[in-house]
């Protein structure tokens, strides 16, 4: 049964390039510690190269020019260490968590769906590289031996089976005691002058039983890659956030924008390993100094932690599911750009909410309509021209007060097929063989003065396009509603006709009963 | 020759959209078939442009005045106030919904009555409505609101501020280039008309061009002819003048003089049913000859009407 380890080397040194990957071609070095106590954690490649060893303190690295030092970041190691497990998912469902920087996982069965399995040692490989991680990966008939094989060797390596011990012969010993605290036996193992794993696989059993015991033996068991154990297999919670603690505080949205988009990137390729799409993209920014919200934030893209203050969210609902990181940049930029945090950015969190992808076929027959990706950056981008609350689709509500309404998300309904279609709109078009009668509203309605005589309208002055005598009305049509609330109304709805410059125009004269005022509430047109 | 508008009052009694006879291009062919002519190719392109798909306007008159809305072309009807404008424009956007397809309506004034479109059977959750001028209202005192802006810092809003007209030709430019709209509508009737003439034709000429191959319709309203060479389709519409029709129609027509003639018509008896509208074709330039003028009428009525 064949096994595979994804091993990442110098794990806190890749979890930071994962975000700043122009850094890959410099030696970097990653610190520990409080200032000014702090030690070099991890240094990639070019930095051993250029004598950067794991405990140097900072002060002995800076004698050295052209490195690059970093701060530990916890976060970022979460999240790398979250885009592993969902590389080594997006593979097989039976994985195991072996450490921050080292996954197992069971390839039994995998060969019919992803080929042999150099190839998909191969595949892994370049996975990973597309999660911004640079690994090892290795396949042996069992665990241990595919975790040594990553481990000691960089690149891919595919170990077959019943040739364990061979390939692992010339890995040195150490490569069984990474990551753990400096064991005694390594001590002894040197002392006897065992260097590498055909030194130990070679020693008698019995004899290293005598002086190591059970731990010697165990480890003799592993160079030879004759051990076995079963996996244990985790389930990896579906949970999709990036982050990134910056060095210095941003100021300015572009710089952000840059950012933003690797996060969204890294992201989208986390969501399609699993193939999965977003509907709710989640952004919170640690602010530096202080809170700042704008006050006419659109409810629907807004998320305050008012307990701590300086935290900033913004929350971005999509209506259909995407996984397009250009168009979730555009989003967000539009976003920020109407509501901006207000105060340096120290550092970003972004997750996304993960459902499964839209399943659509469009149809030759069908009628046109916006697709979906462009029309969510088109309202984005509408809404950034005439404000929020301004853009959406309408909904009647369930009342006789003459302007309930309200503004929704737009989001039309897929069309339908042409045959179910086609008898309701050729219905309509029979019936349509005349127009409704149309009301222009006056937002805000228009005051005027009304002469009444006999008891209806007979002049008007509003302004001075709307002014003179009433031609014909016809009314009153009374009204009223919510008297049980503080917005009660009631009102005397007159239709009126008033001789424009050439013409006579009919408009909607309203009096306010509560107020008794009278008010040109529109035209009909 | 016959009338292309023949043939279309057939067309609608049964379909949808309803194409026209292209005579020129029908002409181009006969001729090119012609044994002297073979292998010459026409001069202008132009001759063998397709005739655009034509849709319903949801109302029979003005279908058979124009044939319909064609899809890919800018369509202009203007006229004064109460003279049948928004009804017309409610009446496509009920046919257009009713089609399945989405549609957008720029309104420029914030007019648009939510209760007449649903009389007139829009179909509410495919139409988009876009209100200009909100935030201009909201920061109507321009010195108060740059003052907000210089106070804040680099992360603080910085927006321009716009007037409605140009907020309405931006959010259609940004409308026609997302595509895949049945119908785009800009409602310019309450705009001034200083306003409504300074809309360069450069907007109209870019909005033609958005619009020209696809199968959007562009539909504008206003009280004069903005677009003036980008229309394809102008229709210019007014009240006749027994503007009201009902019971009392006869009240504006013939105005009564004396006030005992008003008093023994009792207002709450009364009840304003439609308007009579006429509508006049000015240009129609999916033939390629000069434009002339055809009548129509046609009759609104109030919801409550029924």
């Amino acid at each position: 049964m064949p096994f595979a380890c994804i091993f990442v080397p110098d794990f806190p040194v890749e979890a930071l390039l994962r975000a700043e990957p122009e850094l890959r071609s410099q030696a970097v070095a990653v610190l520990e510690g409080k200032a000014p106590l702090q030690k070099v954690l991890a240094g990639n490649e070019k930095a051993r190269r250029a004598g950067v060893e794991v405990g140097m303190t900072k002060l002995q690295i800076e004698a050295c020019t052209d490195f690059v030092l970093r701060a530990r970041s916890l976060l970022q190691e979460a999240a790398a260490h979250s885009a592993l497990l969902d590389c080594a998912q997006s593979f097989s469902p039976r994985i195991e968590d072996a450490g921050d920087d080292t996954i197992l996982f069971d390839l039994a069965g995998l060969g019919p769906l992803f080929g042999p399995l150099p190839k998909i040692a191969r595949d892994l490989a370049r996975r990973a590289s597309e999660f911004g991680l640079e690994a090892n990966v290795a396949v042996a008939s069992n665990p241990d031996t595919a975790m040594l094989a990553a481990r000691g060797f960089s690149g891919v390596t595919v170990i077959p089976a019943g040739r364990e011990a061979e390939q692992l012969s010339n890995l040195p010993v150490d490569v069984l005691f990474v990551g753990a605290v400096p064991s005694p036996i390594l001590e002894t193992f040197d002392r006897w002058g065992v260097r590498n794993l055909r030194g130990l696989a070679a020693l008698p059993d019995v004899a290293l039983s005598e002086r190591l015991g059970q731990e010697g033996v165990r480890l003799q068991q592993l160079a030879r890659g004759s051990i076995s154990r079963t996996l244990v297999p985790v389930e990896p919670p579906l949970i999709f956030e990036e982050a990134i603690e910056l060095e210095y505080p941003l100021m300015l949205l572009e710089p952000l924008a840059f950012l933003l988009s690797r996060l969204l990137e890294q992201l989208c390729a986390r969501l399609g390993a699993r193939a999965l799409a977003t509907q709710e993209l989640r952004l919170r920014l640690e602010l530096e100094n202080g809170w700042h919200a704008e006050d006419d934030c659109a409810p629907q893209s807004t998320a305050l932690d008012l307990s701590d203050r300086r935290i900033f969210q913004r929350t971005l609902r999509l209506p259909v599911p995407l996984l397009d990181a250009r168009i979730f940049l555009k989003l967000l930029q539009l976003d920020l750009k109407a509501n901006p945090p207000g105060a340096p950015i120290a550092k970003i969190y972004l997750s996304a909410e993960p459902v499964r992808p839209r399943a659509a076929q469009s149809g030759l027959f069908l009628p046109p309509s916006p697709e979906p990706e462009k029309l969510e950056l088109t309202l984005a981008r509408i809404t950034g021209i005439v404000g929020e609350g301004s853009v959406g689709s309408l909904e009647i509500l369930d009342t006789h007060h003459p302007h309930g309404f309200s503004m929704r998300r737009f989001a039309p309904t897929e069309p339908q097929r042409l045959d179910t279609w086609s008898s309701s709109s050729e219905k309509h078009i029979s019936e349509s063989n005349s127009a409704i009668t149309a009301l222009r509203i006056f937002r805000p309605p228009l005051r005027a003065t009304v002469t009444l005589r006999h008891g209806k309208p007979a002049r008007i002055v509003c302004s001075k396009q709307i002014q003179g005598d009433i031609l014909w009305a016809a009314g009153p049509w009374r009204s009223s509603g919510d008297w049980w609330e503080q917005e009660g109304w009631s009102r005397d709805e007159w239709d009126i006709a008033v001789q424009a410059e050439s013409h006579i125009a009919l408009y909607r004269l309203v009096y306010d009963r509560l107020s008794g005022r009278w008010f040109l509430e529109g035209n009909y047109d | 020759m016959a009338s292309p508008l023949v043939c279309s009052q057939a067309a609608m009694n049964h379909s949808i959209a309803f194409v026209p006879e292209n005579r020129a291009a029908l002409l181009l062919n006969r001729f090119s078939a012609l044994p002297k002519f073979m292998g010459v190719t026409a001069a202008s392109r132009l001759e063998v442009r397709p005739t655009p798909e034509m849709v319903s306007t949801g109302i029979d008159a003005i279908d058979t005045l124009t044939g319909g809305l064609p899809r890919g072309c800018l369509t202009e009807i203007f006229g004064p106030t109460s003279s049948g404008r928004t009804s017309v424009l409610l009446a496509s956007l009920a046919a257009a919904t009713q089609r399945q397809e989405v549609c957008a309506l720029v309104d420029v004034t914030n007019a648009f009555d939510p209760q007449s479109a649903a009389a007139a059977k829009v179909a509410l959750d495919r139409l988009l409505w876009v209100r200009c001028g909100q935030e201009w209202k909201r920061h109507d005192d321009f010195s108060r609101a740059n003052k907000t802006f210089l106070k804040a810092g680099a992360l603080a809003p910085k927006r321009k501020m716009e007037g409605p007209v140009e907020q309405a030709l931006r959010v259609t430019d940004l409308l026609l280039q997302s595509g895949g709209f049945g119908m785009v509508a800009i409602d310019l009737s309450d705009v001034p008309l200083k306003l409504a003439r300074r809309i360069p034709l450069t907007s109209w000429f870019r909005f033609q061009r958005a619009v020209e191959n696809t199968p959007t319709v562009l539909f504008v309203i206003g009280q004069v002819p903005c677009a003036q060479t980008c229309a394809t389709l102008l229709l210019k519409l007014q009240a006749s003048g027994k503007s009201i029709v009902g019971p009392w129609s006869s009240v504006l027509g013939e105005r009564p003089t004396t006030n005992d003639q008003r008093r023994t018509i009792p207002p709450h008896a009364q009840l304003l049913d439609g308007l009579q509208v006429d509508g006049e074709l000015l240009r129609c330039r999916m033939e390629r000859k000069p434009s002339r003028s055809v009548n129509a009428a046609f009759m609104t009525k109030m919801p409550r009407a029924g």
